[in-house]
């Protein structure tokens, strides 16, 4: 097991550093300094302004230069500032995952909740209706796009029917909640027909072993077949689902945020994008790939955790 | 050469290239079956598929000229394309009006083409339904302009991978694993940054994003496949290797091939929109007509026929696409890609 996690720790951090040479060749081979810094500073600025905008945040040092520095800096975590205000990238970082986990968390874990009881529900009456009928609910759920889901669900929900206020963010207690549940809502809506039908399709893969008909030979009831029987089997598929996506917890959700007003990392992404801030957008990608890597790690230590056939050597 | 004479030969090699790959899967027993319980399965998705791709393709026929007796000379001098002919020259208003209405919708100014727009005009006067049509083409090229990448490109990888093995496979792998352990909405966001605005780089940066799925089902496949018995009977012969991976190793992947490009297809439709949200899609399609309608219902009272077109259209062919996808997978193959796509 430690040897194991010290080999795959390893390949993460060759990926890393491989994940880094990506990085640099897009945000400063391919892209010029000046035309990055006239989408920050304006595109009729002089061309002194220019130069010092360029000098100042070192983009017209040699390339080997820039590329020791862009290694050095981002394995240590030292983001810098933005191309766009000039404000620290890590501070902004800091404050933006508070507002994303409170989306996020709840989101993730009513999620989990929704799609696996649904699931477990149509896998119950499978090859009926009712599983049929389940079915074809998630492959429409499927096919509508995320925007229309977002856009749908404020003008119903926020503006027709009035129950939730249509966007914005207070982090006090009492209001946290009635701000946060629309987006919870709509997050919820829009992955529940992915998830249920990946989950129904394990399930329903799983209910036809062996030890299921051995169980109901027993005398075992079918409710009782699925939570104790079916349910733990069926896990291992499940985790590398749901484990690899703990750690975008942190970094948020990038439509949400943007369309509710959550001042999370969500949103600085969006802003980033829309300001053409190079810097941010870089760190918010390398940020994304160290936790997805994290995350793998995660996924493999959790199948021993599930399965105890599954031994890491 | 002109644009329009480019996407008249591109509609022409197209259909050629249909025509050819379908007298030769008409050969094979395999392809004519899974062809018939096709049609027997999902009848109604596969007629909505085929008018959205007669509506792209008519789309992309276009030439100068047509027209007379318009006032309209500008619109005279530009190429128009078949669906373009369907509708009059200049057929436009000054602003918002709601579907087959007499007057605009704000101010109340009687129209130039009174109940004569089906599904309303949008902010600058345009025809929705117009637009809608027109957005089925780009859409068709979202879905198969990166396809052509993504496909051609995960094969060569991943026979090479799982064929050869060795160094080429853990160079491949490494790539891949590279690739994957960035976010892919981040990273395909970033790839535009980088690459510039444009229907073709959007397409490149969508297929970079989205062939290490398919490239590591490949890999697995073919690593599987060298180990048959009548591979290993033609390496023996002296067979060489491209013959081998050519005559044995590809035929046999074909049908993931159909199949990924069917699951791939919505997913590629439905990740630009998201994009054109962010600005950064591709003009004309669907995504872009939803983003623009965004704040039209926030007016009072509601502009909802952009919205409702453009959402529509984008599901209709989603959902055709999703069903015909599903049953492809389940006649073509019940087990490999349940997991991996």
């Amino acid at each position: 097991m430690f040897a194991f996690l010290i080999r795959r720790t390893a390949y993460g951090l060759i990926t890393v550093l491989g994940v880094l040479a990506l990085l640099f060749v897009l945000f400063f081979l391919y892209a010029k300094p000046i035309d990055i810094a006239r989408r920050a500073v304006g595109e009729k600025a002089p061309p002194e302004v220019l130069e010092k905008w360029i000098e100042n945040h070192g983009y017209d040092r040699p390339v080997l230069e820039q590329l020791k520095d862009h290694y050095r800096r981002m394995l240590t975590f030292d983001f810098g500032r933005s191309d766009l205000d000039d404000s620290s990238i890590k501070e902004r970082i800091r404050r933006g995952v508070v507002p994303s986990l409170t989306l996020t968390l709840p989101l993730f874990f009513m999620g989990l909740f929704v799609s696996i009881g649904l699931s477990l529900f149509v896998a119950y009456f499978r090859e009926t209706y009712i599983d049929r009928a389940g079915v074809a609910l998630c492959v429409f759920g499927m096919s509508v796009s995320i925007l229309i889901y977002i856009i749908g669900g404020q003008f119903v929900i926020g503006k027709m029917l009035r129950w939730f206020p249509i966007s914005g963010f207070d982090p006090t207690p009492a209001l946290i909640a009635r701000f946060m549940a629309l987006p919870v809502i709509i997050g919820i809506l829009s992955t529940f027909g992915s998830d249920v039908r990946f989950y129904r399709t394990v399930f329903v893969e799983e209910s036809n072993r062996d030890y299921v008909r051995t169980a109901r030979a027993k005398g075992c009831g079918d409710g009782r077949i699925m939570a104790r029987h079916v349910l733990p089997n069926a896990m291992i598929p499940i985790l590398t689902r749901v484990v690899v996506a703990i750690p975008f917890l942190f970094t948020g959700s990038l439509l949400l945020e943007a369309f509710f007003g959550i001042p999370g990392l969500g949103s600085m992404t969006v802003d980033a994008i829309n300001g053409n801030d190079f810097s941010t957008l870089r760190a918010m990608v390398f940020i994304g790939s160290l936790l997805f890597i994290g995350g793998q790690i995660l996924t493999d230590v959790s199948y021993t955790l599930v399965d105890p056939r599954v031994r890491l050597g | 050469m002109e644009p329009h004479t480019i996407s008249n030969i591109v509609v022409a090699s197209l259909i050629a290239a249909g025509g050819w790959a379908w007298t030769r899967a008409a050969r094979s027993d395999l392809w004519r079956n899974a062809a018939r319980e096709l049609r027997q399965r999902r009848p109604v998705a596969l007629a909505v598929i085929a008018i959205f791709v007669a509506v792209g393709l008519l789309d992309a026929v276009a030439w100068i000229g047509g027209g007379e007796g318009a006032e309209n000379t500008l619109a005279q001098s530009k190429p128009r394309s078949l669906v373009d002919r369907l509708f009059p020259i200049g057929f436009k208003e000054a602003s918002y009006s709601a579907p087959l209405a007499q007057a605009e919708f704000y101010g109340g100014k009687p129209l130039k083409f009174p109940a004569r727009h089906l599904l309303g005009t949008d902010i600058l006067g345009r025809d929705v339904l117009h637009l809608s049509l027109k957005g089925v083409r780009i859409a068709l090229l979202i879905g198969g302009l990166t396809s052509l990448i993504v496909i051609p490109l995960a094969l060569f990888l991943g026979i090479s991978a799982g064929y050869f093995g060795g160094r080429t496979d853990d160079v491949v792998f490494f790539v891949m694993s590279t690739l994957a352990s960035i976010p892919s909405l981040l990273l395909l966001i970033a790839l535009i940054m980088a690459l510039g605005r444009g229907p073709v780089q959007v397409c490149v940066a969508m297929g970079v994003t989205s062939w290490v799925g398919f490239c590591r089902i490949v890999r697995g496949e073919a690593f599987k496949l060298r180990e048959l018995d009548y591979v290993q009977a033609a390496r023996a012969l002296g067979v060489p290797e491209f013959r081998i991976i050519l005559s044995h190793i590809l035929p046999n992947l074909m049908h993931l091939v159909v199949i990924t490009f069917v699951l791939l297809f919505s997913g590629l439709v439905l990740s630009e929109a998201i994009l054109a949200w962010l600005g950064i899609g591709i003009d004309g399609s669907w995504g872009q007509m939803v983003d623009q309608a965004r704040d039209e219902l926030a007016r009072d009272p509601v502009v909802w026929w952009n919205l409702m077109a453009a959402s529509s259209a984008l599901f209709g062919l989603i959902l055709a696409v999703n069903l015909v996808g599903d049953a492809i997978r389940d006649i073509l193959d019940p087990r490999t890609l349940r997991e991996n796509l």
